[in-house]
């Protein structure tokens, strides 16, 4: 420091040589809101839902018995209730698998051919949905579905109302039209969450050198051996990642089966019936424990079999 | 070059042009590389060197030009079509899976996911070479680079000196006939360096592999070379051995960029030399000697001042003011200890000689 001893430094100053000297103090302050909230809000509620998913209800009261028991895990494998652990589990697994095939090509050409204006526009593209209400696309995908809809129509215009119709038989699946399908139900879940597969799979392929690609070009790969060995080995994670946000999402979600499809139960559904109306909390909580087992399990196999690897 | 007469040529580049809009990267580049030969392309940043090294490899594709790999063309015309019509011709390149050349990248490029030695094994398995005879070449290689029993470790435990031998290795392994190297030894440090150059020369004698190396660092294309191509603004300024670009640098370019040099020309070349036409002299060739020392005949004497002293340990490097105008640098060794005391030498009076056939006449530009 120059200048005299008489001039101290202005009370500011102090303050930020007293924390520089300090880096754990300076942390502490940093991090004591974020880390409270996520304790409290985030944890917290997980911790408390945990517990209440070992509580049961008392058929004859009605009121929730405060005792650890396993008597609601009991209740959540009956074959109603896993019927709807299945059929969610298997929506979102479908879901997850078509977006991946749905974003792959797109984030591939974004990450590697596109010219930076066109990559641009698609990045909006793919944004501007998100921009607009969710409840609101629903809706309207409600419409387009429907049996006086846009795409019921098209299918006239062409000519292909047996193939529409033929579809719709299959069983399972089918219905009397799309809107009220599980058909309908996977294309709403499929557009909804296509975003959040694009993004991630996008910067995995980002983060590929190019040079990585010419080696293995260099080296006598077409470009098919260098797809299958390098490009998707090293953007496994990202898919990993996509696949986390629609697998989960899909899981949890209340609305799109409330409002697209033959109004069987989902987990989503089930959780707010469980709480709302039968007054349930224990079993809803067992419920939403179901996808936090889940994706879990994922991810444990996810990394046993390498998929992080590359990171 | 005579010597090399009645070798084959595994490298021809034939009036080739490589344009990115309006930048020319490589601009009618005529370039032969014999079979066998350490060859290094040297040059500044931005000068070529590598957009030569990518058309070779494959990765870059001509604008127009010929490029032949042990004769067999790599650039060809191909018709272009619309539907079924054909509307004209465009060059079409030979890919770089289909061509029997390898290259060791600036930054490696090892592949992250895989261990060292399922990335050296990389070609090997393509070419779907059998197990036994695969991992034995991949054992017998990792040896060759001085990472012997390295198979299993991951690129990320690695240093950069190792990365880069696992990188070499990975091309070595497949027994191309021309290696590429782009600038490998670029991210390593000076003592390093100096190491990779001794053992990748060597490396290159024992597997006899002809070698294009891109360097931006002239002693080491000097020290590693068996021939040398010098590259500025997309075009080769000389092509020679070392010592011929060195000793008689044909350009100006060439003279500067290639050791240190005093570039003369105007008035100064007029006294020098006799004609304003531009000329080199390396100033480790001009001698400082005694005011009444005797010029020997075939010799040239100036007198001037010195300006300035730079000390380099080995040697002194010394600014002299020549009487009648102009400055030259002279580098004298510091053979005795009495070295210690150089800087006195500031304003001394000097007389500086030189052997006239060490002048240089320069072509061309001189920067």
């Amino acid at each position: 420091m120059t200048g005299d001893a008489s001039s101290r430094p202005s009370w500011w100053r102090r303050v930020a040589i007293y924390l520089y000297q300090r880096p754990n103090l300076s942390l502490v302050l940093l991090l004591a809101l974020p880390l409270l909230w996520l304790a409290v809000f985030y944890l917290g509620a997980l911790v408390s839902l945990l517990i209440q998913s070992f509580f049961k209800l008392d058929g004859f009261t009605g009121r929730i018995v405060r005792q650890f028991g396993l008597e609601t895990y009991q209740q959540l494998f009956t074959a109603a209730n896993m019927d709807v652990v299945y059929r969610t589990v298997i929506m979102a697994a479908v879901v997850s698998v078509a977006c991946a095939v749905l974003a792959f090509p797109l984030a591939y050409f974004m990450a590697r051919y596109a010219s930076y204006r066109v990559r641009g526009i698609l990045y909006l593209a793919v944004l501007i949905p998100l921009w607009s209400s969710y409840l609101v696309r629903v809706y309207t995908w409600k419409i387009i579905l429907a049996q006086e809809g846009i795409i019921t129509w098209f299918f006239n215009v062409l000519g292909l109302k047996p193939v529409l119709d033929a579809i719709l038989a299959i069983p399972l699946i089918g219905g009397s039209s799309l809107s009220f399908s599980f058909i309908g139900m996977f294309l709403v879940f499929v557009y909804i969450w296509l975003p959040y597969m694009i993004l991630p799979i996008n910067a995995a392929l980002e983060r590929v050198p190019k040079s990585l690609i010419e080696a293995s070009s260099d080296l006598g790969g077409r470009p098919n051996y260098t797809f299958w060995r390098v490009i998707l080995p090293l953007t496994v994670p990202g898919i990993i990642a996509g696949s986390i946000f629609t697998f989960s999402l899909t899981l949890g979600d209340y609305i799109i089966p409330s409002v697209i499809g033959n109004s069987s139960f989902f987990i989503g559904r089930a959780v707010f019936a469980q709480q709302g109306t039968a007054g349930n909390i224990p079993l809803a909580a067992a419920f939403t424990v179901v996808p936090m087992v889940i994706m879990g399990v994922y991810l444990v196999v996810a990394k046993r079999l390498g998929a992080f690897d590359a990171l | 070059m005579a010597a090399h007469s009645g070798r084959s040529i595994a490298v021809k580049m034939t009036d080739v042009c490589r344009h990115f809009g309006d930048v020319k990267a490589v601009d009618h580049l005529d370039l032969e590389i014999y079979d066998g030969e350490f060859f290094s392309l040297l040059g500044p940043s931005g000068s070529g060197k590598t957009t030569c090294l990518r058309l070779i490899a494959g990765f870059e594709h001509a604008t127009s030009g010929s490029i032949e790999l042990h004769g067999v063309e790599m650039v060809k015309w191909a018709p272009r079509r619309i539907g079924f019509v054909t509307v004209g011709q465009r060059l079409v390149s030979v890919p770089p899976y289909e061509r029997d050349v390898n290259t060791v990248f600036q930054d490696y490029a090892l592949f992250p996911h895989m261990s060292v030695g399922d990335n050296v094994a990389y070609g090997l398995m393509i070419q779907k070479v059998p197990k036994a005879e695969r991992q034995r070449r991949v054992s017998e290689v990792l040896d060759l680079v001085r990472l012997p029993g390295y198979e299993s470790r991951k690129p990320a435990q690695l240093s950069g000196g190792q990365r880069q031998r696992v990188a070499l290795a990975r091309a070595l392994v497949n027994r191309p006939r021309v290696l590429l190297l782009d600038e490998p030894l670029g991210a390593l440090d000076l003592k390093l360096r100096q190491q990779m150059q001794i053992e990748l020369k060597a490396i290159q004698q024992q597997v006899g592999i002809t070698f294009v190396f891109v360097t931006h660092d002239q002693e080491e294309a000097l020290t590693m070379s068996d021939r040398l191509a010098v590259f500025n603004r997309g075009r080769i300024e000389q092509i020679g051995v070392p010592a011929e670009i060195y000793e008689r640098p044909t350009t100006g370019f060439v003279a500067g960029f290639v050791g240190t040099t005093n570039l003369i020309s105007g008035a100064l070349a007029q006294r020098i030399n006799g004609s304003d036409q531009a000329v080199s002299i390396r100033p480790e060739k001009i001698h400082m000697v005694a005011l009444d020392a005797a010029v020997e005949p075939g010799w040239k004497a100036v007198m001037g001042s010195v300006r300035d002293v730079i000390y380099l340990g080995m040697h002194t490097r010394y600014l002299v003011e020549l009487e009648g105008g102009g400055d030259l640098t002279v580098v004298q060794q510091n053979l005795e200890t009495s070295s210690i005391d150089v800087h006195a030498s500031r304003g001394n009076r000097v007389k500086l000689t030189w052997d006239t056939t060490s002048i240089r006449v320069l072509q061309g530009q001189t920067v």
